[in-house]
Formats: structure tokens, C-alpha cells, sequence
């Protein structure tokens, strides 16, 4: 059973980087892992959510607002693509650059439908994430299974 | 690291030694690194943080970058290398490296998710040593020990090759400074600080004296020279070598001048980056001083006592003193901006507040002659004309005053009596007593005092309203011939009791309402002293503590003659203040009449004026109005506490007037023991 998960997790990190969800740099994050911190990807993954969510929101907000303001707009997207690419999360970060260009020519109607897929890919690679560290969980055994759930 | 192994290696050893400060071993080197991250993404900074202790480096993480540069300002040396995300809310990044680079003079690396081209060029011109592009990776990390290590053979280099002048002392310290250097090594590196070049050069200088040349220390004074030299020739066509020649210090080489005049290169353009946030601040400190013009005749007021005290801001002494001086006319050109401009005053009218200390000098200064010239009948116009300089005055206070410097509130005060109204009542802090403007000139002399009274929290202390700055009011008043006794007295001061004159809410008692209530004396006693100056003849004793007490003896003030020493916490007196609160425009000149004058106060409604006034004035503060007529009538309102025995201050008063009888009617003093007072 063990393997099995073990196998299962490795695969889905596997596809994962296959299908561009996921890049260098969540295997880089995964090297930085150690004994001092077993969960750091997941911690850290836990974080981006947090703080993600938060951006996000702030985007949605100033999309709403009328006049939209396209520098803060600009401002706020770069951010959350900053953290979206610490995670390696590379399909949301894609789509933040479509964004970005909408925003760079104030094209509102590109920028609201971008950010409905940002917020798509986020969602999704949120879930993925989830099932591969409960995969992890369960790989390392039922004492770890104690780790929090991704956002 | 010895120094004896040569330039080249030297940097190297040397620098491991120095940022392990001795502890750790070079060859450990780059390990230890101690790196600074700031990095407003919690996401992006964990993960830094970690690469980097995977690289074995200290790591300190900020998300601030404000927060950086305190941690480095504090820790000059505490650290190698900084690494800076772009984009940060509370400051620009590259600000930030600017500041870092002319402080601290560290290695920069700039990162961001901003691949574009302009942003790394703007990066290399900002003077970062390094651009990474997020998603940083560690790979990346690992080799940013280069950056510091180039930076110090950097600064070697130019050691070495430079001639060096030696300034100061630097000779002489031969081992000691070895020590030193070899410990503190970071210092030299990390920045062009003439500390780090004599320690340096010491060091340099003991391995071999041919090769190191002592480093330059740039001095103020070398550095003065060299800027002089630059500008001579123009930013521009600056060259080395002519610098090196117009500058003709024996000993400097062009080397030397080439890299200082790198690093002022550097150093001018994030000024220019920068000069406009600083102007900007600048200005805004600038403007609430402009406000007051012409006041620079206040004279009676004791502003400078006030300014001395802290209170008063020096510039504004002196424009409270042009304002100040009461002169009605003057007034209007003075261009007070007044109170709102800077929060001086927390009235709502520009109350000043009083410095609360201030009354002494109040008292001392200069007496009124504020008042001369006004007409001993205070009628209310003629109060009301007061009122209005002093308004202005008093608005002039506020500003002045920014905090709560009392005394200028106290002119304020006395400008401010134009608005009858309450001037200060809430004024929290000291307050200073609204001086109707017409007290204002009296009072300006008092007034300052007023504005001294101001200082204690007049007014604001429940006494409510019916502290009118009559303090400032009642100074003034009481400088008026005291005929009047405007009703300076009554209703202006609501010297709030205790500290200073807060509140003076004058109400009405100048026809300014001096809503302030003059809490604590300061201002106010000035305003007494007025009134002595005044009538001298009128034996001042009166120590009105509780002046508006006094007052209240509706008796025509007897011209409070005597120093009035009110202490602000004479000024503010509860009992006053809620008959003052009445709201009723006492005017000072009405107080005055009926306190100060002693005179005939014909009974003139202003009595009541007067005990506000007095009592606004007396508070608690030992502010001392010494009276001498007036009589102490209410105890309670004890605004000249200590020093002015009501009843004597009401029965001279009432004297004085021969019994205006109305003492009481027209005080509404709730602290006036209306029955001291003879009638």
C-alpha cells in the first residue's frame, strides 16, 4: 500500500509536470525539503492559497470599479504572478501574462475574461495539489496523515 | 586571513574573516554570507529564505523595505548583501536600493517577476549589482557571494592603487587598527566610511608599505573640497583629473578622485530621485510657521517666556507678538491662517492652548500695555473691535501653537473672540481660551499669557463652556482701562481647572468667545498682568487664582491692575465654566468692566462675564491673577487659586464699582461665591 501511494503521488507529479501545471520550481521546492522540514511544500503551498486568495480578491475588486484602474490593476496581477511562480505554478502564471497585456492596452473586456481563467487555473491546481499531498500523506503512513489540506 | 597573503587573496580571507567576524573559517567561506531579503510576498520570501539557508548563508527576511532599512541602519555592519524584490507597497525597490547603496553602500540584487528589459536596465542603473528573475532558484542564489566579494576587491583595488592622504591620525594606528580591521572587517568592506579606510589603510600599511598606499579618507572637509571642485567644472565635464588639480591636496591621486567621484555620481542621482519626497516634507513643515505673519509686535505677551518654554515655537512668538499685540487694527492684517492649520489648536475654534506654564512669564511679562489705548470702556464694539484682533491674534495663536502651546492659543484665543461663541470648548488638551480679539490686544501682553494659560487643559476639564479664553479675555481686559470691564473676565476664561488654560471657551466673554477655556494659567495670568500694568494704581495683589471668581463680582473689575497671575488652573474653573457655558457671549470687555475696571463695571451683565471669565482663567493653575480688586468671590472657582483671595478680588472689585451690586447677577459664576462679594 505504502508504494503504492508512494507510486501514485510520484506519478501524479509526473503528469502534473506534463500537463503544465507545475514546473521547475516545485521540484526545486520539493529539493528544499529536509528532516527540519518534512512538509515544506505543502506549507508553503498553504501559504500561496492564503495569500493568493487575497490578491485575487483585490484584483476582482478592482475589476468591478468603475473607471477601472488599469495600473493598479497592473500592480496587483504582477504580484500575484510573482507568487504564483514561486510555487511553480505555471498554467496560472500563463494566464496572468495574458492578463497583463490585456491591462498593459486597458483592454477591460481581455482583462475580465483572462482573470475568469486565472481564477480557473488557480482553483483546479489547488485541487490537484490537494489530492497529491493527501497522496503524500498516505504514502508516508498514517502518522502523516495529520497534514493540513492545501488552502 | 592575513594580510600578508597579498591584494589578491586578501580580499577573500579576509572578508570571510571579517563577516564570520573571526569565528568562521575562510575556507568556509561562502558560507555564513549574511544576507538581508525583503520581499513583500510572504510566499516568495519563505521561499528565499530557505534556498538561502539551503546555501548555508544567515538569512534575515522583511517584508517591509522600510523595516530593512531600519534593520540596517542599526546594524551597520550587520550584514553582506541585500536582495530586494522590485515591487513593494510601502516603497519603491529601487528606492530602496538607493538608500541602501548610499547608506550602507552594500551589494543589491534586485528580483522580480518583471523580465522586461527597462526594469533590468533600470536595475543596473540604480546600481544593482545583480537582476533575478522570479521564480528564483537556488542555483541562482548560490553564486550571489560573488557580488560581495567583487564589491570588496573593488574598494581594495582602489586602496591599493590610490595614493593616500592620510588625514587625521590614521597614521598612528598602527596595530590596534590591524585588530580592529581584521575584526570589523565588514565596516571596511561594506562602505567607503573613512573608519573602514583607515582601518583598511592601517592594514595595508602594516602588511607592505610599498604595495598598500593608505586609503583615502574622504573627510567633510575633502569631500567639500572635491564637491566645490565638481561644481566648478560642471557635473559634466567633471574629470578626475581636473578635480584632482582644482582640489590640489598633496598626497590624493587621481585614483583616488576617479572612485570617489563614482560613488557622488551615484550618489546625485538618487538624490534627485529622492529630493522631491524630501521637499515635500519639508513644505509641509514650512507652512504652519508661514501662517503668522505680522505678529511680530506682541509685546505684552510674553511670548518669548512661551517660546522658551517649549511652547511656543520661536517663530511663532514672534508672530504672535506682532499679532498679538492687540492692535484691533492689526489684526485683520495679520494673516492667520489661523488654528486649522495645523492642528495647533484642538479648539473648535482656534483655541490655542496655553501653555501652561507660561503664566509665570505671562505675569511677568511685559504688562499690558496691550491696552493702551483702548478705551477704558471697553463698549463691546470697542470689545468687539478687540475681539476681532485679538481674534486674529488669537488665530495666530493657534497656529502658533501647534502643540498646545498655550499661550499662543491664548492670542488665538483672543482673536478668536470674534466668535463669541465658545470658543473652545472642546479643545481637549489645553484649550486655549478663545480670546476675543479685543482681548487680545490687551491680552496679548496677558494674552500670551492667556495663551500660556491656555495651556492647561482649559475648558476641555467639563468645564464647559462657559470658559471663554476669557482668560486671555480677561486679561485683557483687565488690562483695559478697566472701565470696562469687558467682560473679559466672565465668561472668557473658562480656565478649565488644572492643567493650564485648556478650554478657554470664552464665551462670549470677549466677544470672541474665547471658548478656550483656559485651564491652566498660564495665559492667563498674563492677562492679569495686564490689567495691573494698567491701572497701576490699582494695588494688584490680586492674585486671582480664581479669577473668574473674582469676576463674577460682576463689580466693574476693578481694573484688575495687579499681576494678574492667573495660573492656568486658576483659569479653568468648573464652576465656571458651566455658567459660562451659557453660552453667553460675555464679553471680556463686559468683564473686564465689571472686574478689571473695578470700576464701574456698571454692573454690566458682565460680571458674569467676569466670573466665567475669571474663573475660566483661575482654574486650577496657579495661575495667579493677582488682582487686586477683585475679590474673591467664589472660592470655588479658585481660579487664582492660591494667590488671589477671592473675596478680596470680589470685594475690591465690588469696591470698585461701587458696588455693582451685580456682582453676581451678571457672573454667572457657578464658583463665585457671589456672597463675598460685597454689594
Amino acid at each position: 500500500m505504502v508504494k503504492n501511494h508512494m507510486q501514485r503521488q510520484f506519478d501524479m507529479k509526473r503528469s502534473l509536470l506534463d500537463q503544465g501545471y507545475l514546473d521547475e520550481q516545485f521540484i526545486q521546492l520539493e529539493e528544499l525539503e529536509d528532516d527540519d522540514n518534512p512538509n515544506f511544500v505543502e506549507e508553503m503551498v498553504t501559504t500561496f492559497y492564503n495569500n493568493s486568495a487575497r490578491l485575487l480578491q483585490n484584483i476582482e475588486q478592482a475589476l468591478v470599479s468603475r473607471p477601472i484602474d488599469f495600473t493598479k490593476l497592473d500592480n496587483y496581477m504582477h504580484r500575484f504572478k510573482g507568487s504564483s511562480s514561486s510555487i511553480g505554478a505555471t498554467r496560472v502564471k500563463k494566464e496572468c501574462t495574458i492578463f497583463t497585456e490585456y491591462c498593459k492596452k486597458a483592454n477591460a473586456e481581455g482583462c475580465i475574461r483572462t482573470f475568469l481563467q486565472v481564477k480557473q487555473e488557480h482553483a483546479c491546481l489547488r485541487r490537484k495539489l490537494e489530492t497529491y499531498f493527501q497522496l503524500g500523506r498516505q504514502a508516508a503512513g498514517p502518522s502523516a496523515n495529520a497534514g493540513g489540506q492545501v488552502g | 586571513m592575513n594580510p600578508s597573503n597579498g591584494k589578491g587573496s586578501m580580499p577573500t580571507a579576509s572578508s570571510s574573516a571579517a563577516w564570520k567576524a573571526g569565528d568562521v573559517v575562510p575556507d568556509q567561506f561562502p558560507a555564513g554570507l549574511r544576507v538581508l531579503v525583503v520581499d513583500d510576498d510572504p510566499t516568495c520570501l519563505v521561499i528565499l529564505e530557505k534556498m538561502l539557508r539551503a546555501c548555508r548563508y544567515e538569512v534575515t527576511k522583511c517584508n517591509r523595505a522600510e523595516i530593512a532599512l531600519s534593520l540596517l541602519r542599526e546594524n551597520k555592519n550587520g550584514f553582506d548583501i541585500v536582495i530586494s524584490d522590485v515591487h513593494m507597497p510601502d516603497m519603491d525597490g529601487f528606492k530602496l536600493l538607493e538608500d541602501i547603496g548610499l547608506e550602507m553602500d552594500l551589494p543589491v540584487i534586485m528580483m522580480s517577476a518583471d523580465d522586461g528589459k527597462n526594469v533590468v536596465m533600470k536595475g543596473v542603473t540604480h546600481g544593482a549589482c545583480d537582476y533575478l528573475i522570479k521564480p528564483v532558484r537556488i542555483e541562482a542564489l548560490k553564486n550571489i557571494w560573488q557580488h560581495v566579494v567583487r564589491k570588496r576587491k573593488n574598494e581594495w583595488r582602489e586602496l591599493e592603487q590610490s595614493g593616500s592622504v592620510e588625514e587625521g591620525d590614521r597614521q598612528q594606528k598602527p596595530c590596534d587598527d590591524l585588530d580592529y580591521s581584521s575584526s570589523a572587517n565588514e565596516g571596511n568592506w561594506k562602505s567607503s566610511k573613512k573608519r573602514k579606510d583607515e582601518e583598511e589603510e592601517t592594514e595595508e600599511r602594516d602588511d607592505s608599505s610599498t604595495l598598500k598606499k593608505p586609503r583615502v579618507v574622504w573627510s567633510v572637509e575633502l569631500h567639500q573640497q572635491f564637491v566645490a571642485a565638481v561644481n566648478q567644472l560642471g557635473i559634466d565635464k567633471a574629470v578626475p583629473k581636473k578635480i584632482l588639480e582644482l582640489m590640489n591636496v598633496p598626497g590624493l591621486t587621481r585614483e583616488n578622485v576617479a572612485s570617489h567621484l563614482q560613488k557622488y555620481r551615484l550618489y546625485l542621482r538618487r538624490l534627485s530621485g529622492v529630493s522631491q519626497h524630501h521637499s515635500s516634507l519639508n513644505n509641509s513643515f514650512m507652512s504652519p510657521e508661514a501662517s503668522f505673519g505680522p505678529m511680530s509686535s506682541l509685546n505684552g505677551l510674553d511670548l518669548q517666556t512661551l517660546a522658551v518654554t517649549g511652547q511656543l515655537p520661536a517663530q511663532s512668538l514672534a508672530n504672535l507678538q506682532a499679532a498679538g499685540l492687540g492692535r484691533s487694527t492689526a489684526k485683520s492684517g495679520i494673516p492667520m491662517p489661523l488654528v486649522d492649520q495645523r492642528n495647533l489648536f484642538s479648539f473648535e475654534n482656534p483655541k490655542s492652548r496655553f501653555v501652561e506654564g507660561q503664566q509665570q512669564h505671562l505675569s511677568s511679562s511685559k504688562p499690558m500695555n496691550l491696552l493702551h489705548g483702548i478705551p477704558t470702556t471697553m463698549e463691546p464694539k470697542q470689545l468687539a473691535s478687540l475681539h476681532q484682533s485679538a481674534q486674529s491674534l488669537g488665530n495666530m495663536n493657534v497656529q502658533v501653537n501647534s502643540h498646545g502651546a498655550q499661550s499662543s492659543s491664548l492670542l488665538m484665543q483672543m482673536a478668536k473672540t470674534q466668535s463669541r461663541g465658545h470658543i473652545l470648548n472642546e479643545s481637549a488638551g489645553s484649550h486655549l481660551p478663545s480670546l476675543p480679539s479685543s482681548i487680545g490686544q490687551p491680552i496679548m501682553s496677558n494674552g500670551i499669557a492667556g495663551g500660556v494659560i491656555g495651556r492647561n487643559e482649559i475648558g476641555d476639564n467639563g468645564r464647559g463652556t462657559g470658559y471663554n479664553n476669557q482668560v486671555a479675555q480677561t486679561s485683557s481686559m483687565l488690562s483695559f482701562p478697566m472701565n470696562h470691564t469687558t467682560e473679559l473676565v466672565g465668561n472668557s476664561f473658562p480656565i478649565g481647572s488644572t492643567p493650564g488654560i485648556s478650554n478657554v471657551t470664552s464665551k462670549g466673554a470677549f466677544h470672541e468667545e474665547v471658548s478656550s477655556e483656559i485651564k491652566s494659567s498660564a495665559g492667563f495670568v498674563s492677562s492679569y498682568d495686564i490689567f495691573n500694568d494698567l491701572h497701576p494704581e490699582k494695588s494688584q495683589e490680586w492674585e486671582l487664582q480664581n479669577v473668574g471668581l473674582h469676576f463674577n463680582a460682576s463689580q466693574n473689575a476693578n481694573p484688575v491692575q495687579g499681576n494678574l497671575d492667573v495660573s492656568p488652573s486658576v483659569l479653568v474653573h468648573q464652576g465656571y465654566s458651566s455658567r459660562q457655558g451659557s453660552g453667553q457671549n460675555r464679553n471680556i470687555s463686559a468683564l473686564g468692566r465689571t472686574m478689571f475696571s473695578g470700576v464701574e463695571a456698571t454692573g454690566q451683565g458682565n460680571a458674569q462675564i467676569m466670573d466665567q471669565q475669571l474663573s475660566n482663567l483661575i482654574v486650577d493653575n496657579p495661575v495667579r491673577v493677582k488682582y487686586e480688586r477683585f475679590s474673591d468671590t467664589s472660592s470655588q472657582n479658585a481660579l487664582f487659586a492660591d494667590h488671589f483671595g477671592q473675596e478680596d478680588l470680589m470685594s475690591a472689585l465690588l469696591k470698585q464699582q461701587g458696588n455693582t451690586g451685580p456682582a453676581e447677577p451678571d457672573f454667572d459664576f457657578d464658583g463665585y461665591s457671589i456672597d463675598n462679594i460685597p454689594v
